[in-house]
């Protein structure tokens, strides 16, 4: 961290840095939070956690509306007129100062009695004495500290989420039949033959059983009812076996008490319930972390545009958006926060959202909500609410956007778990038919060891593991995937596909020169009016670098993908784009360019030079060696003799590629059988992404977001690729790998069992052990791995 | 004379019940549903109380 860093927060603080006492700041917000936490002595902050702060938002006059009494009463949990207590979500909890600051709030104002933060919810509870503050202060003061609530108004019935405790009551229940069930069986491990043992048989016996009913009929019955219905559906899951276990467990030693020929398997049967449900809570421990990870760390960053009071535009994340912020929405972009229309015709494709493919049209004062794409140039909007980032990320892997996905892999787990549970059951059926004939008693331990040992726990739980493992790495690495099956679909990739502009060349830094007509500044900045809506990467390009001010009405835009933009500026009519659009008799020579054309009179041309990213003859490199290597572009043949020097002889180079004809290239080379990975900036090749097998949208921070993508990678990391798709197929060895282990636990224990030499109980502390271990190997080796390949290099 | 056993027996079953009914009870509380936010919460310094106190009387 280095001097120039704020003290508050940790960003660097370019010319606007402020000093106060001693320290830098970057804003006069984080200069007020350490006044405010120093003068009530709450410096304390900052010696749990070096710069934990954040940069407080503006609240002058935002809040007002907690005034009104309706709108409070639905956000207070509790009031009896004296004192309230509230219940807010802040998304700004990051860390332990952040706990300890929030619970000391009393300290800032007398009128908060209690507040307790619950931090893998980001919440905090705050009782308050509502005659000495009101809500609306409440909240101010939070947010005066960098701890803005996040309030949503139209959850009005709080959702309720009642916390799902059944878990830890079943646990409870089969824990104490287990333990008690254990004590009681203890007389029967002695085999002695004294009076008063054999007269207490029959009472011990029967606890025995009362303390077994509630441990099967409660504890297990989420087993047993998941078995039936699969059963009912003549499906074969992995609960089939172990309920047939428990039940046949439960049976049999009913028989043998009532009918007093022995002393049944209770011990056997709660322990086996007990450890079953032990290894449930561990994997609903490690899910619920893997998540929070994913939501909190892994999420990938949007970039919008954001309109400053004094005209001038920059691009600020999106969870950096408040209330009360314009925001440019240009063509093709994603609505990021709900908002109302200011002005721009919108045309929204809300596909993303709602599956539905007609887009709306919106006017001006119209509220628009986030997740739709505007197809219809630019539009100004004012932000109304943010929305939290795990939004889109939900919205991103949601089942809306795939239901008629070809693509959903069968995931290896439910291939292999069908034909495991059937060869089980043939296993236990002829182990114990073969022992019945020998000896009634042993094959009944051996059927019921055979079907508790084979339990495929390991199998269920070593997949989703690695594949969240890596995937939470990945995002590490700014490679953010939809969703697990995108991991099983890049190992299986044959081929790769490049799009050329802003996928291989970099919108950063490219040298443009204009050819023909001098353009007036009147001109240009007409130009640069039509082009701010655009998000084609040569529109960006331009555009960013026009110096003069733009702020111009524009009519008609169409931009038409693959050819060029147009529209009326000022009464003039526009057209920009490539020559034929235009209309040009020149000869296409092999330069990229956008060629301008005023009101019937063709201008002249910019030229483009085409700025390779770095690393990417290495990424080729690499890549040529196992894959088959194809590049796509909507652009002329002029770099055609560059690229053919980096890429292999056989590789497929194809030029002036309409959006119709990358997707048809990829639809035919799938039938081909060929698995393909496509990589484009997620505009013009939007179809052939959707279309191809993996499809990864290269991201400059620019908001080309795009749902049709299967993955997002930074442009900066753009030469870690090859390393991506090996860490990818290790993953999937790894699984297989864990696969190997966890039947080897199988077969041995099956060895065991079938030779009867495998009492129950024994196998039920196998299965918890085995399931342990395999999470212990996946984990590990998924870290191992990346950590060389990443850090190390090949 | 060791039919002393039953009762015994039924005795301790009524004391466990009991145990079982309170933990029910007590993760009915909610106090188990934050693991997390504890652990962090026990490290917190209560220094500044003393400091406070000691600020004041120096003031004095």
């Amino acid at each position: 961290m280095s001097k120039k860093d704020c003290f508050h927060c940790g960003t660097e603080c370019n010319i606007h840095k402020i000093e106060f006492d001693n320290k830098i700041f970057c804003c006069n917000g984080c200069k007020t939070v350490y006044e405010i936490l120093n003068q009530n002595e709450l410096a304390c902050y900052y010696d749990l956690e070096k710069t934990p702060g954040t940069i407080p938002s503006e609240i002058k006059g935002k809040y007002d509306y907690l005034d009104n009494e309706n709108i409070a009463s639905k956000l207070v949990e509790f009031n009896d007129g004296q004192t309230a207590v509230v219940n807010f979500f802040i998304p700004s909890i990051h860390c332990s100062s952040c706990i300890w600051v929030l619970e000391n709030l009393h300290k800032l104002n007398n009128g908060i009695k209690v507040s307790i933060v619950n931090f893998p919810k980001k919440e905090a509870r705050i009782t308050y004495k509502n005659d000495q503050i009101s809500l609306r202060e409440v909240v101010e003061l939070i947010t005066s500290i960098g701890y803005e609530p996040f309030i949503s108004l139209e959850d009005d019935d709080r959702k309720l989420t009642k916390i799902n405790r059944t878990l830890i009551y079943q646990v409870a229940v089969a824990g104490f039949a287990f333990g008690n069930v254990m004590l009681l069986s203890f007389p029967e491990y002695f085999e002695m033959d004294e009076y008063w043992l054999n007269r207490f048989k029959p009472f011990f016996r029967g606890l025995m059983f009362v303390f077994s009913i509630p441990a099967v009929a409660y504890s297990a019955k989420d087993y047993l009812i998941s078995a039936y219905k699969g059963l009912r559906h003549n499906i074969l899951n992995i609960d089939v076996p172990i309920s047939l276990g428990i039940l046949v467990l439960f049976a049999r030693s009913c028989y043998e008490i009532f009918s007093q020929t022995g002393q049944g398997y209770f011990d056997s049967l709660t322990g086996l319930i007990f450890f079953l449900l032990l290894g449930k809570v561990f994997q609903q421990k490690t899910y619920s972390f893997l998540s929070f990870e994913r939501d909190y760390k892994s999420y990938f960053p949007i970039a919008v545009t954001k309109i400053n009071k004094n005209k001038t535009e920059e691009n600020i994340a999106v969870h950096d958006i408040e209330k009360g912020h314009r925001l440019l929405i240009r063509n093709e972009e994603i609505i990021p926060v709900d908002g109302i229309l200011l002005n721009g015709n919108a045309l929204l494709d809300y596909s993303f959202v709602t599956g539905e493919s007609m887009p709306v049209i919106k006017k001006s004062g119209d509220k628009i909500f986030a997740g739709g794409k505007q197809t219809n140039g630019a539009i100004e909007m004012e932000v109304v609410q943010t929305v939290a980032q795990s939004y889109l990320t939900q919205l991103w892997s949601n089942d809306v956007f795939q239901r008629d996905n070809p693509k959903n892999i069968k995931s290896i787990t439910d291939s292999i778990s069908k034909y495991f549970t059937m060869i089980i059951l043939s296993i236990a059926l002829v182990a114990g038919i073969y022992w019945f004939t020998i000896d009634k008693i042993i094959a009944f331990q051996v059927v019921s060891a055979i079907l508790i040992i084979a339990c495929p726990c390991a199998l269920a739980l070593s997949a989703p593991f690695a594949l969240g493992n890596m995937i939470r790495i990945f995002g590490k690495e700014k490679f953010y995937l939809k969703n697990t099956n995108v991991i099983e679909a890049i190992s299986k990739t044959n081929t790769i596909v490049f799009d050329k502009t802003g996928t291989i060349t970099t919108n950063k830094a490219s040298q443009i020169h204009y050819d023909g007509t001098t353009l007036t500044t009147h001109e240009l900045s007409q130009i640069k009016a039509l082009l701010r809506a655009s998000n084609h990467p040569l529109s960006r390009m331009l555009y960013d670098s026009l110096t003069m001010d733009e702020s111009k009405e524009i009519s008609e835009f169409q931009e038409i993908l693959g050819k060029g933009i147009e529209g009326i500026v000022e009464g003039c009519k526009l057209m920009l784009g490539s020559g034929s659009f235009i209309g040009s008799k020149e000869e296409l020579n092999d330069q990229t360019k956008i060629y301008v054309r005023i009101n019937d009179i063709i201008k002249g041309k910019f030229i483009f030079q085409n700025t390779y990213r770095k690393g990417l003859e290495e990424v080729f490199k690499h890549l040529a060696k196992e894959f088959k290597i194809s590049i796509l572009s909507g652009d002329n043949e002029g770099e055609k003799v560059y690229l053919k020097k980096l890429l292999p002889s056989h590789s497929n180079l194809l030029f002036n590629q309409k959006p119709e004809d990358k997707l048809e290239y990829i639809k035919k080379n799938q039938e081909d059988k060929k698995n393909i990975m496509m990589l484009g900036d997620g505009l013009n090749d939007a179809g052939a992404l959707a279309q191809s097998n993996v499809g990864v949208a290269i991201s400059e921070n620019i908001n080309v977001f795009s749902p049709a993508c299967d993955a997002i990678l930074d442009a900066k990391f753009f030469n870690k690729l090859p390393v991506f798709i090996a860490l990818s197929r290790k993953t999937m060895t790894i699984i297989k790998i864990s696969f190997i282990i966890s039947f080897l636990y199988n077969i041995i224990g099956l060895l065991f069992a079938i030779t009867g030499n495998l009492s129950p109980i024994i196998a039920a502390v196998l299965m918890p052990i085995s399931s342990i271990s395999v999470v212990i190997f996946v984990t590990l080796s998924t870290n191992i791995i990346a950590k060389k390949m990443l850090h190390l290099g090949y | 004379m060791m039919t002393i056993i039953f009762t015994l027996i039924i005795a301790s079953l009524i004391i466990a019940v009991i145990f079982f009914i309170l933990f029910i009870k007590s993760v009915k509380s909610g106090q188990y549903d934050d693991l997390y936010t504890p652990s962090v919460r026990m490290l917190f310094d209560d220094e500044l109380v003393k400091k406070k106190i000691t600020d004041k009387n120096i003031t004095n």
